[in-house]
């Protein structure tokens, strides 16, 4: 029998050589607890993040924008399961997951503890929003535990008309009327700092990231990706004649990159704790949504296992 | 598991006529009917597949990491399973 330490050095070895970790493979503890930690709370943000746009389904100004809108909170169900699958693969069970996101024990992203309260925030969401979950994802495709990366490949090819689709909205209100490129600019003004948030706390403070570098599930750090995030979207706001609120923002020649205003981590903290704008609601929304469909869910197991019995009866028979 | 919930199900996906059936992933559902069409939901929103089959998990039999090394290792020296390994004239272009 090897020891602990001969099979933790030969795990490293393993991460360290790019070869996938597999759910039957041996590995730390902590490794597997920091993924279920991750991918449930991935998963969560994705279930959650489907109520904010939700909320403008049947408010959607055309049946185009209705049809695009429809589908992409579909999508961010099967994103939902595609995590919750892989998270499976680690030995929790689907119920315990619902459960924990319930009882405020497992966390989704903060950022949908925000409200929407315009349509212009449909443009917002998908542009920013998606956008930052995009520069998180595309590095999570190279994640070291197979089950994970596949779900993010499998993500990362349907998210992209999300983001594009939310930008195309925010071009169209920008060229519209005056009232229509306010709306725009609010939206902005409202999402930016919350998107910048969704990268997490900084380099500084954050307490998961090295030993998840150092297992490669995350590839690059909270930091990075934020910076990634500001340089890509700051020209497309430029291009659509909107204006990032941000009176510190600036190209830095010399880095190669623009320099950004500090971010307020207070409000971070609160919404993190639970007292951001629509904590509340969004987690009753949930927890009504699971108990209003637990009579389906009964109801397909005893329909299932009626249909078993009499298959078994006419098996007998004949 | 608690008895209340949906059992597993692997799902495969074929995805154009004349390609295997490929595992594309899993999901809970009360019965066969019902995995299929919750896969259709899940994995062909963008016309992914022609055929689906779906497996309850638990009737899936995996071999063990713990064996791999006596299950594959023994391929590894029969390096003469693989074309390259002999040496042919020039002139011979295509065999």
């Amino acid at each position: 029998m090897q020891n602990l330490e001969q099979l933790e050095l030969q795990f490293q070895a393993k991460i360290d050589a790019e070869i996938k970790i597999e759910p039957k493979d041996w590995m730390p503890e902590a490794y597997r607890k920091t993924l279920i930690r991750q991918i449930s709370q991935h998963a969560h943000s994705e279930i959650v993040g489907m109520l904010p746009e939700g909320n403008w389904i049947t408010r959607a100004p055309s049946l185009r924008r209705k049809a695009v809108l429809l589908a992409k909170v579909q999508d961010e169900g099967g994103h939902g399961l595609y995590l919750y699958s892989a998270a499976e693969t680690l030995g929790i069970d689907r119920d315990t997951l619902i459960h924990d996101l319930h009882s405020g024990k497992a966390k989704y992203s903060s950022i949908f503890n925000y409200p929407s309260l315009t349509w212009a925030d449909m443009g917002a969401i998908g542009w920013l929003v998606d956008g930052a979950a995009i520069m998180n994802q595309v590095m999570l495709c190279r994640t070291s535990y197979g089950p994970y990366a596949r779900a993010m490949v499998r993500i990362c090819k349907e998210e992209s008309f999300h983001q594009r689709q939310g930008y195309e909205i925010m071009l169209t209100l920008a060229q519209g009327s005056p009232e229509q490129k306010r709306m725009a600019q609010d939206a902005l003004n409202r999402w930016w700092w919350p998107s910048l948030m969704m990268f997490g706390p900084p380099d500084s403070e954050s307490t998961n990231s090295e030993a998840s570098i150092k297992w490669k599930i995350k590839r690059m750090s909270n930091d990075e990706l934020r910076q990634r995030f500001v340089d890509a979207t700051v020209p497309q706001a430029e291009l659509i004649g909107l204006k990032v609120p941000d009176k510190d923002l600036k190209w830095n020649e010399e880095r190669g990159h623009y320099d950004f205003g500090a971010l307020d981590w207070d409000e971070f903290w609160a919404v993190v704790k639970g007292n951001g704008p629509c904590n509340k609601e969004r987690l009753e929304q949930r927890v009504k949504a699971y108990e209003d469909g637990a009579w389906v869910r009964e109801a397909a197991l005893a329909h299932a296992e009626k249909k078993k019995e009499r298959a078994e009866k006419v098996g007998a028979v004949a | 598991m608690n008895p209340k919930d949906w059992p597993l199900w692997e799902v495969f996906i074929r995805s154009k006529q004349g390609l295997d059936h490929k595992h594309a992933g899993s999901l809970h559902a009360a019965d066969a009917q019902m995995a299929i069409e919750c896969a259709r939901d899940v994995y062909t929103r963008r016309m992914e597949g022609v055929s689906i089959w779906v497996v309850e998990s638990v009737h899936v039999h995996a071999s063990s990491p713990d064996d791999a090394g006596s299950l594959f290792e023994p391929a590894n020296d029969k390096v003469y399973r693989h074309p390259t390994f002999y040496d042919l004239p020039d002139e011979v272009k295509h065999m």
